[in-house]
């Protein structure tokens, strides 16, 4: 599992610009399912088929990043950000370009408070000194992503990007387990899911499934000084009652618990105020699609060392399992 | 049915945005005792469909929402509290010192309470308190707690259907229970007379939290008119005269952006012909309301809004006058009754006696 | 191409009341006889181009404006009113408007400088305390003349100025519909659907339903977007600047560009010698937002018109960047067919 997380976290794939990881989850499943491809903005769709429901499981590919807007004359590059960045967590941070270019995040030091801390009075530097010479590997428009390798500790995963590479590692390793299905299922990695979940609702109005899980990382409520969240790390596999865009619908909700006691696979629930994931543009697709989530507990969200749980992935994995494969 | 009864039925219902399942079943009773047919789709909304007596009669949606505010368990803490985060827009300076139900596997009761004021700094009283800062008081020990209430699990605030001089009433729910009353007295008024136009009539899901059972249902009927009926805002002191309106004066009709022009003006002159008084509830951009997602379902609909005015809107003391839901109901049934209503010059019917 | 942007900026079309702009479109649209069609929302939809081909394309400009509507007459006859649309309502103080279908006038006011105090004259105006004064002596003579729910256009006359310049309310985004009615007029080699929009301002609302009626492969919006390139703003903070040429957005809050017709749109530029630049800033959205998500999703850029003092009575353009949008979405779109071979699933 380590060195499927490595590979899809590394990867380079910011929400708009997810060439690379998908093809990177596209060698990794081709051969393993039914049908295999990609819609117009670059959802990747892999569909085990069978009888029964339309089941669609959505993780997404894309993580946050920053876009050039600006080139200096001395050759800095100002920025903006794709996605739920924050200024603080940037600070002092790698970034990594789609050609291979590094640069590190910077600020004017003039600033005096730091709460006044924002985008604007920061910029990255690629060590050249002018324009030019920036311009060669640099234009306004191209976007950067944060650099961080990927580490296996304690039973813990540590990466950038693990929002939502993790889920992508899930929804590859169910479809390397299945052999036969029960009911079809549409795998789907999803694009723009950072900068308003976007892909999900075009995927799902194409696929039209019966039911939705929603196949994403959460936050926990287990460090110091945090605030109250029931989520803990280590605790199992999160599943979601709401968040800041969908209350889960009763079917996919009940069966989820149902099915975590059933087969003794540890779980804890989810009630999150504000954010949301894919189920968020899912569920108010067409006519409404009937949709919740499974979420793998995740520290420093949006950081370049989000951590998760070996132990929590694979009872999520367990628990997919166990839903798409029911057949009631 | 009289009124006050129906709303007092009605506001003991608990719907909270989100869990709406074990409430649908009571809503159908009631509006089946006047539809040809009644169900509950995958949302948990409730149609009920009468059938027009013309070929050519439009199809009309009347649409109230029947999900209320409330509260969800998201933790414990030690001695039998509970911490708790909201579904839909509720607001903490209404919840202190309220008494709620847990609908955990049976109801449990509890009490809002938060810091005794002894213990408050000035500044402290100054603020209003935020949600993260409150507890339910179950009084149960904490194994009894866990076993009986998951995180998860709704809550309902308490209150009281109180009737008030002058043909008010006050309690919880009104917002927007109001509305599904006036549809259940609408659909009583058009069962006893002729309709060219199909009516489907809907109690709504979610409106508090994210309008979804407004954009599956209007998915799945595709009216070519859509009557939302929803509280607004009634006449209070210290609140901008632009966005109240005054209780006992006329039916608020929505006009705006968000509504179709074309069709507002046939809803304003029927009721000026009907001799039912009107107000004008002036919207820049979004009203807040279903009609924002159902104008721009599938190829957009022409939707407009009939309110009724409510005093305190989101707390337990929600308060409103009887005869604006009865207003309502009848501008609502002549409209959804009326000849068929046009939706352009082009749709004109010859027999156009204006 | 001009003539017909200042004819759309004297017209009044604030969201929700564009029948106006809409009329005078539909007018020209038929002289060049061309199929159209009018959708609940309002929304005007122009049939042009081939039945063939494998591509379908969207083309959108919005025909509403920001500005005002009255939601309250005072006793004392002012009337009070809402913002339709997002703008500075500091712009607002001594403005001249006009009111509904008979287009009464009124004027913004504010208690004279004179009888300020100096906390009032450093402060800058709330809203909520403005109203429209139409000279009424109380609120039954008010009611003669507008009533609750009417619209409030900027009186503001289009002017020509300095080197080039054209100065009148609502550029954005009559521009865009300027050169929407001068595309309509080609012959296009696939199906093209000119789609001018309302109600863009209070939540890209038309564009959802029309995208949804013409599911098309791709869509290219034309909008006016923000130049900010004035004294006191500095390099990295300027949006786009006025006479450097149309805008490209490669990303705002709604939309990320599509990647393919990004580099495509910038290569015929370079190509065809047609100065362009990019949009600096990501902050705005236009209808491409909603575009993008509908149905099972279509590939959207956005060529934007650069306008200082967008969304406000005084906004300015230069001529000959509407000329040249109007030159890069067409050559673009000629040889669109090119770069995309039609609506077969990738890979």
């Amino acid at each position: 599992m380590i060195e499927l997380v490595r590979e899809l976290a590394d990867a380079y794939g910011p929400s708009g610009r997810e060439d690379e990881i998908r093809g990177v989850i596209r060698k990794k499943i081709s051969g393993k399912v039914d049908e295999l491809y990609t819609d117009t903005l670059g959802n990747l769709i892999a569909v085990k088929k069978g009888n029964g429901k339309r089941i669609m499981l959505a993780a997404h590919m894309d993580e946050i990043g920053v876009v050039a807007t600006y080139i200096e004359e001395n050759g800095f590059i100002r920025f903006s950000n794709i996605g739920g960045v924050s200024p603080v967590f940037s600070l002092g941070q790698r970034v990594r370009f789609a050609n291979g270019v590094c640069g590190c995040v910077c600020y004017e030091e003039k600033l005096k408070e730091p709460k006044d801390l924002n985008f604007s009075k920061m910029f990255i530097d690629i060590g050249t000194n002018s324009r030019e010479r920036t311009m060669e590997y640099v234009s306004p428009g191209d976007i950067a992503v944060f650099e961080a390798g990927t580490i296996e500790q304690n039973g813990r995963y540590i990466s950038k990007a693990l929002d939502d590479r993790i889920g992508c590692a899930v929804l590859i390793e169910l479809i390397g387990q299945l052999k036969e299905v029960k009911n079809e299922i549409a795998f789907v990695f999803t694009v723009q899911e950072e900068v308003g979940l976007r892909g999900a609702g075009t995927a799902a109005y194409a696929i039209k499934p019966d039911l939705a899980v929603a196949v994403d990382v959460t936050n926990t409520g287990d460090t110091p000084g945090c605030n109250p969240l029931s989520i803990e790390l280590g605790k199992g596999a999160a599943v979601m009652i709401k968040d800041g865009r969908t209350i889960s619908h009763p079917l996919v909700k009940n069966k989820l618990i149902d099915l975590a006691k059933r087969f003794d696979i540890q779980y804890q629930l989810e009630v999150i105020e504000k954010g949301g994931n894919d189920a968020g543009s899912i569920h108010t697709t067409a006519g409404g699609i009937p949709s919740g989530g499974v979420s793998i507990p995740c520290r420093y969200m949006h950081s370049p060392c989000e951590m998760v749980d070996a132990g929590d992935v694979n009872n999520v994995v367990k628990l997919l399992k166990a839903f798409i494969q029911s057949e009631d | 049915m009289r009124t006050d009864t129906l709303l007092e039925q009605l506001c003991k219902i608990n719907a909270i945005a989100g869990f709406e399942a074990s409430a649908s079943n009571e809503i159908k009773e009631i509006f089946g005792r006047y539809c040809d047919k009644v169900w509950v789709d995958t949302f948990y909304n409730v149609i009920g469909y009468k059938k027009g007596s013309s070929k050519n009669g439009k199809k009309i949606m009347i649409t109230a929402h029947y999900d209320q505010i409330g509260l969800i368990v998201t933790g414990y803490e030690k001695n039998g509290f509970l911490r708790v985060s909201n579904l839909g827009g509720v607001d903490t300076k209404a919840l202190l010192a309220r008494e709620v139900t847990v609908h955990g596997k049976k109801d449990v009761f509890g009490v809002i309470g938060a810091k005794p004021p002894h213990l408050l700094s000035g500044d402290e009283m100054k603020k209003n308190v935020k949600l993260t800062d409150l507890f339910i008081d179950t009084g149960l020990p904490d194994e009894e707690l866990k076993e009986t209430v998951a995180v998860g699990d709704p809550v309902s605030i308490n209150s009281q259907f109180v009737r008030m001089v002058n043909g008010c009433a006050a309690g919880r729910n009104l917002d927007n229970r109001c509305g599904v009353a006036a549809c259940v007295l609408a659909l009583e008024k058009l069962k006893n007379i002729e309709h060219e136009n199909d009516v489907y009539v809907i109690a709504t899901v979610q409106e508090e939290a994210g309008l979804i059972g407004a954009i599956s249902s209007s998915y799945n009927i595709e009216p070519d008119i859509a009557v939302v009926i929803d509280v607004c805002h009634g006449d209070m002191p210290e609140a901008d005269k632009a966005s109240t309106f005054t209780l006992g004066k006329g039916v608020p009709v929505g006009v705006g952006p968000a509504f179709n022009k074309n069709v507002t003006q046939q809803l304003l002159k029927l009721a000026d012909q009907e001799g039912i008084p009107t107000q004008l509830c002036v919207e820049a951009g979004d009203p807040g309301t279903e009609a924002w997602a159902i104008q721009v379902s599938g190829m957009g609909i022409a939707v407009v809004e009939v309110c009724i005015p409510l005093r305190y809107m989101h707390t337990g003391a929600e308060l409103v006058n009887l005869e604006d839901v009865d207003t309502a109901a009848a501008l609502v049934s002549k409209f959804a009754a009326g000849r068929t209503v046009r939706l352009s010059k082009e749709d004109a019917d010859d027999t156009d006696t204006d | 191409m001009i003539r017909t942007l200042i004819e759309l900026t004297k017209i009044d079309g604030v969201s929700g009341d564009e029948e106006q702009v809409r009329k005078y479109i539909e007018e020209r649209v038929e002289k060049y006889g061309l199929e159209h069609m009018t959708d609940t929302i309002g929304n005007l939809i122009v049939r042009a181009g081939e039945n063939s081909g494998n591509l379908k394309v969207m083309l959108a400009a919005h025909m509403d404006e920001v500005g005002l509507i009255i939601n309250h007459i005072t006793d004392d006859g002012k009337l009070k009113f809402a913002a339709v649309g997002g703008f500075d309502t500091r712009i607002l103080t001594g403005q001249h408007v006009r009111i509904g279908d008979s287009k009464i006038p009124g004027v913004i006011g504010y208690k004279s400088i004179h009888l300020q105090e100096k906390k009032e004259r450093e402060s800058a105006v709330k809203q909520k305390d403005l109203y429209i004064d139409i000279g009424a002596k109380d609120r039954e003579d008010a009611e003669k003349y507008i009533k609750l729910g009417d619209f409030a256009a900027f009186s503001s006359e289009p002017v020509f100025f300095g080197k080039n310049r054209l100065k009148a309310k609502a550029l954005d985004d009559r521009a865009g519909c300027a050169v929407l009615l001068e595309l309509v007029k080609e012959k296009w080699p696939f199906e093209l659907y000119a789609c001018f929009t309302v109600q863009e301002e209070v939540g890209l609302r038309g564009a959802t339903v029309a995208a949804k009626r013409v599911a098309p492969d791709i869509a290219v919006v034309i909008e006016g977007t923000t130049c900010a390139d004035v004294p006191e703003v500095s390099g990295h903070e300027i949006s786009t600047e006025i006479g450097k040429g149309p805008a490209l957005t490669f990303i705002d809050r709604t939309a990320i560009a599509d990647s393919i017709l990004l580099r495509h749109f910038e290569s015929t530029a370079k190509k065809e010698s047609i100065p362009f630049q990019w949009k600096q800033t990501v902050s705005g959205g236009n209808d491409a937002g909603k575009i993008q998500v509908s149905g099972s999703g279509v590939r959207v850029i956005a060529v934007s018109v650069p306008c200082r003092y967008i969304h406000s009575p005084v906004s300015v353009l230069d001529i000959y960047d509407l000329e040249n949008t109007k030159e890069l979405v067409k050559k673009a779109l000629l040889t669109l067919p090119l770069v995309f071979d039609g609506r077969q699933k990738n890979d």
